[in-house]
């Protein structure tokens, strides 16, 4: 049970996603402009995720064992039709929670967070549980961070940043001095 | 006329339109892999080849494509370059494709080669395509090579683990880590900015002398 716990606070604060695994960048710094189309982002990540990391499991483990140099392509369409699937489900079950996700479920193809999910579940050799709960942690993760940096941008979009700094470079020495508060988690994994 | 076109396409990826100075695209391998000027190179290197590869093949099908599925299969043909770029390395290198892990596999989510193959690739002609996945390909490793090696000497004190310095130097632990890849790309990115603006400075100067002189 402790395992469990640890796989998902691991893949949640220690090795953040954004933090240290660098990935799930491109919406970290293209979408985190307001509070808000973060925190729908975030949710509609953290559903992918989770369904990704079950089905990539259940892929590798019953299927692919047989074909392993088609793990990427099989990968990439599984994560392609999940999303078009949760969308068409979200549309119908919540046309609501359709409208607010708007834009940001099909961009969710080509966030690399997504496929480093189901990749790292391999490498790492996780069973169908851990699987789902690092999926899950990471999610959470990815999410956390996002609202967090948009917080921050938020304020910095109003502060008087020198000329040159505006823009990305602002925002990613903004990054590394989160990610410098993100390195205080590694105690965790020695206690 | 041809020939200054297709220079045009491949020089522009290099400094103007660089991908990840100018465009800030391709960010997830550009900071995750840059610890060493080695590994940064590993992953340009294949980067390069899936580029100019699935740029070739994408723009030589470009009219066999149906408009309504072509963002899958362009995922779909990256996938496969990706893929023979993994066991190449895997078995040409095997200890540097260890360290770089499971981001060889992730350049298939690299926004930078998706987005050459819906802007350009799939409008142009193949030769041109070719030509602008060079010079993207060429400046996506002039970046990664520039960060690496700042990383690696500030961090380590070597260069493509060659040691720089005497004993007497204090690496700077924090820059082989995470945060340091967020802080130098922020430095990079702002001596960018500063230099573009100081040309644009520089060029308005010129236009308003020469409307003087007239």
């Amino acid at each position: 049970m402790e395992n469990f716990a640890w796989v998902f606070i691991s893949a949640l604060l220690v090795n953040n996603f954004v933090l240290t695994y660098f990935l799930g960048l491109c919406p970290f710094l293209g979408v985190s402009g307001s509070l808000e189309t973060s925190a729908r982002l975030g949710l509609a990540t953290t559903f992918v995720m989770l369904v990704t990391a079950v089905c990539a499991w259940v892929l590798n483990t019953y299927i692919l064992i047989y074909a392993p140099y088609l793990r990427l392509i099989c990968f990439i369409v599984v994560i392609a039709s999940t999303v078009q699937f949760i969308e068409m489900l979200i549309k119908k079950l919540s046309p609501a929670l359709f409208r607010a996700m708007g834009i940001f479920l099909p961009l969710i193809t080509t966030n690399c967070a997504v496929l480093g999910v189901a990749l790292l579940n391999v490498q790492q050799q996780h069973n169908l549980l851990q699987s789902a709960l690092y999926g899950f942690g990471a999610s959470a993760g990815f999410a956390l961070v996002l609202i967090m940096f948009s917080a921050m941008r938020e304020r910095l979009a109003t502060a008087d940043v020198p000329l040159h700094f505006r823009g990305a470079p602002i925002a990613l020495i903004t990054a590394g001095l989160m990610a410098l508060a993100f390195m205080g988690f590694t105690g965790l994994a020695n206690s | 006329m041809k020939e200054n076109l297709s220079r045009e396409e491949f020089l522009k990826g290099i400094w103007r339109d660089n991908p990840v100075f100018a465009q800030v695209l391709g960010m997830c391998p550009m900071l995750a892999v840059t610890n060493s000027a080695i590994n940064a190179v590993a992953m340009g290197m294949a980067t390069f080849f899936v580029l100019v590869g699935s740029s070739f093949l994408v723009s030589t099908f470009r009219n066999v494509i149906p408009k309504q599925v072509r963002i899958s299969c362009f995922i779909i043909i990256i996938a496969t370059f990706v893929t023979i770029a993994d066991y190449t390395l895997l078995a040409l290198v095997p200890k540097v494709h260890k360290e770089l892990g499971a981001f060889i596999p992730l350049i298939v989510a690299n926004c930078l080669i998706l987005g050459r193959q819906e802007a350009f690739a799939s409008r142009y002609p193949t030769k041109l395509a070719v030509m602008d996945a060079l010079g993207m390909a060429t400046g996506f490793v002039v970046a990664l090579f520039s960060l690496g090696a700042v990383r690696e000497i500030l961090g380590d004190g070597a260069l493509f683990g060659i040691k720089l310095f005497g004993e007497n130097f204090e690496p700077w632990i924090i820059m082989i880590l995470p945060p340091g890849g967020f802080l130098t790309l922020g430095v990079i990115l702002l001596f960018f900015n500063w230099f573009q603006q100081k040309k644009d400075e520089f060029l308005a100067d010129v236009a308003d002398a020469e409307r003087g002189s007239r």
